[in-house]
Order: C-alpha cells, then structure tokens, then sequence
C-alpha cells in the first residue's frame, strides 16, 4: 500500500510545467490534489517514474470572477474554494450547489477543479457542472493556448482531448443570463461517495415564464457525463410550470445505455435518472420568489435557490 | 530537504519524495498518534492539519508539506499555531474537544480519534455553532466502527457549546 518510488519535481511557473511534461513524456503524471491519483499510485494501479507537482506554479490557483458574472477559474482552484466563495455562490449558483457533494471536507480541501476535470471520472461532479454550465477549458502545450468546450473536452472513461504534452490550466464558465434556474442532485451509498447517478441542469426563462434553453446533464449513467437531449428538446418553449418535470422526466433514459455494476444495476440507474430529472426540474420549474435578473444587486437570490 | 512547522516546532528533513505525509510523520517524527487504516483515502484516520484545514496524511507526500505548518492530534492541546478556540487547554492536559470526547464515551478502541479531532478541531475554528447536521456532513469522512457515531457528534456539539460559554466569559 506503498506507491512504488518516483522522482518528483515541483515547478514553480507553466513554462516549467510544459518543459518538464515534454521531457517526461509518458513516464510523467502530473499531481494537482492529489486526491485520486494518491490512491491509483498507492494501490500500484500506476506506477509513473515522475511526478510533476502543480501545487507551486504560480498562478494556477487564481479565481476571477468578472463583472459579467462569469468566471475564470485556473485549474488549482480547490474544490473547498469553489465551495466557501460567497462571490461565486452569487454568480454561479449551480458550482455552489454541487460542491457539498463532493466528497469529503478533507478531500475538498486538497482536491482541485482542474484536477477532477483532468481526471474525468464519470461518477464524479466537476465534470457534469462543467457541461451544464457550457464551460470553455484552456489546455497549455508547448506550442501555445487551445482552447476547447466542456462537451468536447470529455471523450470517454477516464479520457479527455488532453494530448500526452498538454494540460489543462483554466477553466472558463460563462455568466447565467437573467431568468437562469439551475438543479442540482445525486445519489450516492453514503453522502460523499462517488455518484450512482447525478443530475446537474440549467434552466434559461424568459419574462413570459417560457422555457428558451435548458442543459441537462446525466452523471453516474455512462462512460462520461452526458445531455439528455431529449429533455432539453421538450423543455423549449413550454411554459415553465412544475408539471412539465413530470412530462419530460421518462425522456430522460432516451439513448441512455446505464452500466451495470456492484453499486446499482443498469435498470435502477435508469430509475434513478428519472427520478432525479423530475426532482430536479420540478423544483427549477417552481415559481421563484423573484426572477432573477442579471444586476448584481438582485443576483442574490439566486444563492437562496442553491441551498 | 523539507522545512515545516510540526505542532510548532521546526522540522528540517531529507525524505523520498514517495513518503507520504502520513508516514513521515510517524516513521521519521515518531508521531504515532496519527494513524493509518486504509492508506488510500477512504478510512480518515489520519487526518491532520495544514495551514490549518483537515487533509488526509496518506493523500499528501511530505515533501508537498514544504513550508506548512502541520498540526497532529499530538499538537491539539499543546502549542498550536492557529490559536483558534479549540486548543485552550483544560486542566486535564487535554483540549476542549479531546475532554470532550473522553466524557461523552466518544471511542472505544480510540484507532480512529486523531482523525476525528483534527476533523472536528477544524470544523470549530471555522463553524463554533454547528448544526447536528453540519457535524455529521463534517465527519461524514471519518470512519468510526465501534461508537454508531452518536457520542462523537454529541461531544463536538457539547464542546461547541463550552468553547462559545468560554469565549463568552
């Protein structure tokens, strides 16, 4: 239960980082939290000959949050940050609600943005409220900055458009609109496991009470996070009223191929998925106690929906 | 060669960078009071601070600790560098919460204590009037296989309360 031995180097800016990973190539991993792949290199899942610690490079860590009300999280931003910001929880109420399910405080406190994106576990949160929110991730090579949406980011288990020489340094998630609803919920064994199968969505309404774009996001089910494009397509144009959940939640396992495995069977995660999308949509749907405009001084209630 | 803070003292060491944090502060500080269960991240029996939030030893190498200011259970109710409410010593020896946790029979067998202290110590400096329900999500990574939870959650919400009666006074 010892990792096996490995050389370590801690750079201390991205220049260092990309030169380091472009001479160590594939015997190379880089360390951001931590907080999976401490346990892959201590079950000797992998055993990489370096690691490549991110935790010094300057600047990685920063969290700016712009007048619009988007925000530009670099990839070292830790997951407890994400959660205590009362600034993001204003702006990007939908990171705020789903940071609670994130593990463990202990884990929070060391486990960063980038570094659940990276890792792209299909259970896990950062990666499904990355799609919901339509987030840009810049990755760095050494040949510059591209940059690439959260949808295509994700491409199967455990993979990303990460080529062998990039990483992924920041991660932009545009500002909600007025009349933004957003939902967040899961099902896990016990609270802070990995996900059976979780929802993340976001609900665009405009001043008639219509739904104009919705983003609704599967978690748990497949090899990655997935939109449930059949729930967005009903949801379009409709009145935004409680009992629409009920109509387009059985739309939700359209095109869904769940996993079976020890935790819960494919028909049960198929269940679940309804279930959650009704859940989630019925209390997105629900008469808000303000509509939530785009001025900073009202976007406060958008925190009262997160909790 | 790492520099840091270890329950206030300096600490200066050369390690394998493949050591966990964990285990350098057992097997080279002889700091035992932290434990190790499942040296992947699931048990929470080894949960320390740095720079004063609950980490877990095992997930952190301790040459990442370069710098920090690390505190053990060993250093809860002795010099503490955050001085936060819950380190004022009682006339026990022990801190607020650690007799805390002797009255309200909150171990048994006591393999998963340090973390629970250190988990609960942190959650006090940063919520003093936690809700049960905060208590729970707080420990909610700690395993415990003897007390059924109850007691734990009962001391840290009775040594809350002392600690805000303290301050108080």
């Amino acid at each position: 239960m010892k990792a096996a031995a490995f050389d370590y180097l801690a750079p201390r800016s991205l220049d260092e980082a990309v030169e380091a990973l472009l001479q160590h190539g594939e015997d190379a991993k880089l360390l951001a939290g931590g907080q999976s792949l401490a346990p892959v290199l201590a079950l000797r899942l992998a055993s990489p000959s370096v690691l490549i610690d991110l935790n010094r490079v300057e600047g990685l860590g920063r969290l700016e949050i712009g007048a619009d009300g988007s925000v530009l999280a670099g990839a070292m931003v830790r997951s407890r940050t994400l959660e205590l910001s009362p600034e993001l929880a204003l702006v990007q109420p939908l990171i705020h609600a789903a940071m609670p399910w994130v593990a463990h405080v202990q884990i929070r406190n060391r486990g960063t943005l980038g570094g659940s994106l990276a890792h792209a576990d299909p259970s896990a949160e950062l990666p499904a409220v990355a799609l919901a929110c339509d987030a840009t991730l810049r990755l760095q090579g050494p040949s510059g900055v591209r940059e690439v949406t959260a949808e295509s980011f994700f491409q199967g288990l455990f993979t990303t458009a990460l080529a062998g020489d990039e990483l992924l340094v920041g991660v932009r998630f545009p500002g909600c609109p007025a009349g933004r609803r957003h939902g967040f919920a899961e099902i896990a064994r016990r609270h802070g496991d990995y996900a059976m199968l979780g929802v993340a969505l976001s609900v665009d309404v405009d001043v008639d009470a219509r739904v104009i774009a919705a983003r609704v996001v599967l978690f748990g089910a497949a090899d990655l996070p997935v939109r449930a494009h059949a729930v967005e397509a009903a949801l379009i144009g409709e009145p935004a009223v409680v009992s629409l959940a009920e109509r387009v939640a059985p739309l939700a396992t359209d095109g869904l191929e769940p996993r079976s495995d020890h935790q819960a069977s494919a028909e049960y995660r198929r269940e679940l998925a309804r279930v959650l999308v009704r859940r989630t949509l019925a209390k997105a749907l629900a008469p808000q106690a303000v509509a939530v405009p785009a001025t900073p001084s009202a976007r406060g209630n958008a925190r009262v929906d997160a909790r | 060669m790492i520099r840091l803070s270890v329950n206030g003292k300096s600490v200066e060491q050369a390690v394998e960078p493949r050591m966990t944090l964990a285990d350098f502060l057992r097997e080279t500080l002889d700091l035992t009071g932290t434990h190790l269960g499942c040296e992947h991240g699931v048990c929470g029996a080894c949960t320390v601070l740095v720079d004063g939030r609950s980490v877990r030893g095992c997930l952190m190498y301790a040459v990442q600790a370069d710098g920090a200011a690390v505190v053990t259970v060993e250093g809860l109710a002795e010099l503490c560098p955050m001085n936060g409410p819950a380190v004022k010593r009682g006339e026990t020896g022990l801190s607020v919460l650690q007799a805390s946790f002797r009255q309200h029979h909150a171990l048994q067998c006591g393999f998963c204590t340090p973390g629970l202290l250190t988990t609960a110590h942190a959650l006090l400096e940063e919520t003093p009037d936690p809700t049960p329900d905060q208590v729970r999500h707080a420990i909610s990574g700690n395993l415990c296989r003897c007390t059924g939870y109850i007691p734990i959650v009962e001391a840290i919400l009775d040594a809350a309360r002392r600690l805000r009666e303290g301050s108080a006074a």
